[in-house]
């Protein structure tokens, strides 16, 4: 730690972390918001298009309590309970409608709350502020927290223990694979006996780096994810012990502890006997009310749950912000959210926060790369940013329908 | 039907009368009756647009009828909906064998059975351990199940991957799954090859020697004639005649429905 001091006193470096620190916050923050969407849509199949509302909720209870003097952590339940009521007021009014008609209804439902927050007056203490003023000045987490040795190093440790069960996720994808090899090497050996006894040769020395080749490459990307999981970890190492010169390191443990239980609680319902019963409402909802399943309430279950987890999203986005105007919650959110799973793979949590992560990382190399490459002027360049971002996502589905870690063999199959 | 002839035998597991249901002008069921006895295989036949399915729909609730009553073990089931009625033991097959394709076979099994604790949210949360047990169990009986229609080396595969027949089986043994009192059989040997066909009788008649009652839609006659204790024809979406299937067989209106005049 002694030249780790030296390090972090040079201002360029700070700044380094700092933005690396905040970059982790908002991929936290957007990880967790999509997550909500990908229990919503990935597993139970339900379109919806007004994510954004529940974040908005969830932003606005939370600071609207917490100024008046509410502790944050129930501020922050009260906000993802609010959200939560949402999505069982949407359930109750829609969910007797075809899905399409879902869609439509909830963006609808989202523009009509940022046009609520923006036109009317918010009740703040003392004086009611109109909202487009938008709300500045509440109270955020950890600021007036100096943390002793001990806390410090408790916090890393827990960040710690985060990041060790991530390189532990990415360890046992990487040894996966081998039943994935098989798998290739079976399909091979059937090709192979259709094939000329002259040209075998030529194919067997193709079937060596094809069947190996799924293997080499987790190994290659495994290795270069844990690389980049290292970048922030250290930054946040860093953040944590130099806590009083970073005004993120805080929010963004908190953000990083959030997602991983949430993910981890989610990972549990997705593989249990619940969220069997959502696969299967997504899959033919008629055969899951066949077999006895209350649709309708499994449904309503869905979108608070989605909702609630975009609600405590809306509340840590408040806080990293440090104040909150109805703009920021556009429709445009929504479907960032709705790229993000798609890139990293419908249903898949782990995928989900990939997708949050790729465009993230996207988002801030194209701000300070384009600018040097393409000749254009700020307005058309970020316009240009989400176009390349279409682009993008149109060659993956072509190249990769299923997203970045959704499975292959789920789109061949025959309903 | 006449009362007289309620009491001269046991009380049916599932008894309609007067269904009716119009879609537009169309009288898809009109003012049909049906009795399942406890125990039995009963069938239901009559030729395409017949109503058959309609009725297959109103009895499990999955279409409102206009009119008519269902009683089903004892008490009246029509005002429930259609997942309760499954879980009064009513439990209905598709005639387009519906298998939820991304999931696995095993676990298209293991959703059938009823009333599980790991199916609350909260339960989930808090009694984890309980949890894994049930599913142990339910892991142990859907295998038994599905040994006993050959697709044990299916378990692990996605639904999705099945054949047509498999599908049917898996249907048919995911019904079975939910311990159901009746299970309504939409066309079980539509799309099947005759070898897979004399499987999924045999499969019915075991299953019907060890208690359970079965409704059967069918157009295959070879199939409704070594299964069935009784026999329902319908036409136009009206009753035509009941009766065992020697009698039905050969009875002039049935051959009529089916051949014209």
């Amino acid at each position: 730690m002694l030249d780790l001091n030296a390090l972090t006193n040079d201002p360029a470096i700070i700044g380094w972390i700092a933005y690396i620190l905040f970059l982790t916050v908002s991929t936290a923050i957007f990880a967790l918001f999509s997550l909500g969407l990908n229990l919503q849509w990935g597993l139970t199949g339900l379109i919806n298009f007004g994510l954004v509302a529940f974040m908005t909720l969830g932003a606005y209870t939370t600071v609207l309590l917490s100024m008046y003097g509410i502790p944050l952590v129930v501020a922050t339940l009260a906000g993802a309970l609010v959200a939560a009521l949402l999505g069982w007021l949407i359930g109750l009014s829609t969910l007797r409608l075809r899905e399409d008609y879902l869609a439509i209804v909830t963006i609808g439902v989202s523009e009509l709350i940022r046009l609520i927050v923006n036109n009317q007056d918010l009740p703040t203490p003392n004086t009611p502020t109109p909202g487009a003023f938008g709300l500045q000045g509440y109270p955020l987490p950890l600021t007036d927290f100096n943390p002793n040795a001990l806390m410090k190093w408790i916090a890393i440790a827990l960040l710690t223990l985060v990041v060790g069960a991530c390189y532990w996720k990415l360890g046992k994808w990487v040894v996966k694979s081998r039943r994935g090899r098989f798998v290739e090497y079976s399909r091979e050996k059937t090709n192979n006996s259709e094939v000329k006894p002259a040209r075998t040769k030529v194919k067997s020395q193709k079937s060596f780096v094809t069947r190996y080749s799924p293997l080499v490459l987790r190994i290659i990307v495994g290795i270069i994810a844990m690389l980049l999981i290292f970048i922030p970890y250290a930054a946040g190492v860093i953040g944590l012990y130099n806590f009083t010169d970073y005004e993120k390191a805080g929010l963004m443990l908190i953000s990083v502890l959030v997602l991983a239980v949430v993910v981890w609680r989610l990972e549990v319902l997705a593989r249990s006997p619940w969220g069997r019963v959502l696969k299967a409402i997504r899959e033919d909802e008629e055969v899951a009310r066949a077999l006895g399943k209350n649709v309708f309430w499994y449904k309503l279950q869905a979108l608070m749950l989605g909702g609630a987890i975009a609600g405590v999203s809306g509340a840590l986005y408040a806080w990293q912000q440090t104040s909150v105007y109805p703009n920021d919650f556009q429709p445009q959110t929504t479907f960032d959210a709705w790229i993000m799973v798609i890139l990293g793979g419908a249903g898949n949590n782990f995928g989900t926060i990939l997708g949050a992560v790729v465009f993230f990382a996207y988002d801030s190399a194209t701000r300070f790369i384009l600018p040097k490459i393409v000749p254009l002027d700020d307005v058309r360049l970020s316009a240009f940013r989400i176009m390349v971002i279409g682009l993008l996502l149109m060659v993956l589905m072509i190249w990769r329908p299923q997203g970045i870690l959704g499975k292959k063999e789920e789109l061949t199959l025959g309903k | 039907m006449e009362p007289k002839d309620l009491n001269s035998q046991p009380i049916p597991l599932l008894s309609a009368s007067g269904l009716t249901k119009t879609f537009g002008g169309i009288k898809a069921v009109d003012n049909a009756d049906l009795e399942v006895a406890q125990g039995s295989i009963t069938g239901l036949i009559g030729p395409n647009g017949a109503g058959k399915t309609t009725l297959f729909n109103l009895l499990s609730n999955f279409i409102r009828p206009d009119r008519g009553w269902v009683i089903f073990d004892g008490a009246p089931v029509q005002h429930l909906l259609p997942y309760q009625i499954a879980l009064q033991g009513m439990v209905r097959t598709f005639q387009v064998a519906r298998t939820l394709s991304r999931l696995t076979v095993l676990e298209n099994m293991m959703l059938g059975a009823q009333k599980q604790d790991g199916e609350n949210f909260w339960r989930l949360q808090f009694q984890p351990w309980a949890i894994a047990k049930e599913q142990q169990i339910l892991r142990e009986q859907a295998m038994t199940l599905l040994e006993s229609v050959g697709l044990v080396h299916m378990a692990h595969e996605y639904a999705g991957a099945l054949s047509g027949g498999q599908r049917k089986l898996l249907e048919m043994a995911r019904a079975l799954m939910t311990q159901p009192k009746l299970i309504l059989l939409d066309e079980p040997a539509a799309g099947v090859n005759p070898k897979l066909i004399e499987h999924i009788c045999d499969r019915v008649m075991t299953w019907n020697r060890e208690g359970m009652t079965f409704l059967i839609i069918e157009h295959n006659m070879d199939v409704i004639m070594s299964l069935c204790d009784r026999v329902w024809v319908m036409a136009e979406g009206r009753n035509l005649v009941h009766g065992t299937p020697e009698e039905v067989q050969h009875h002039p209106q049935v051959l009529e429905a089916y051949l014209g005049k």
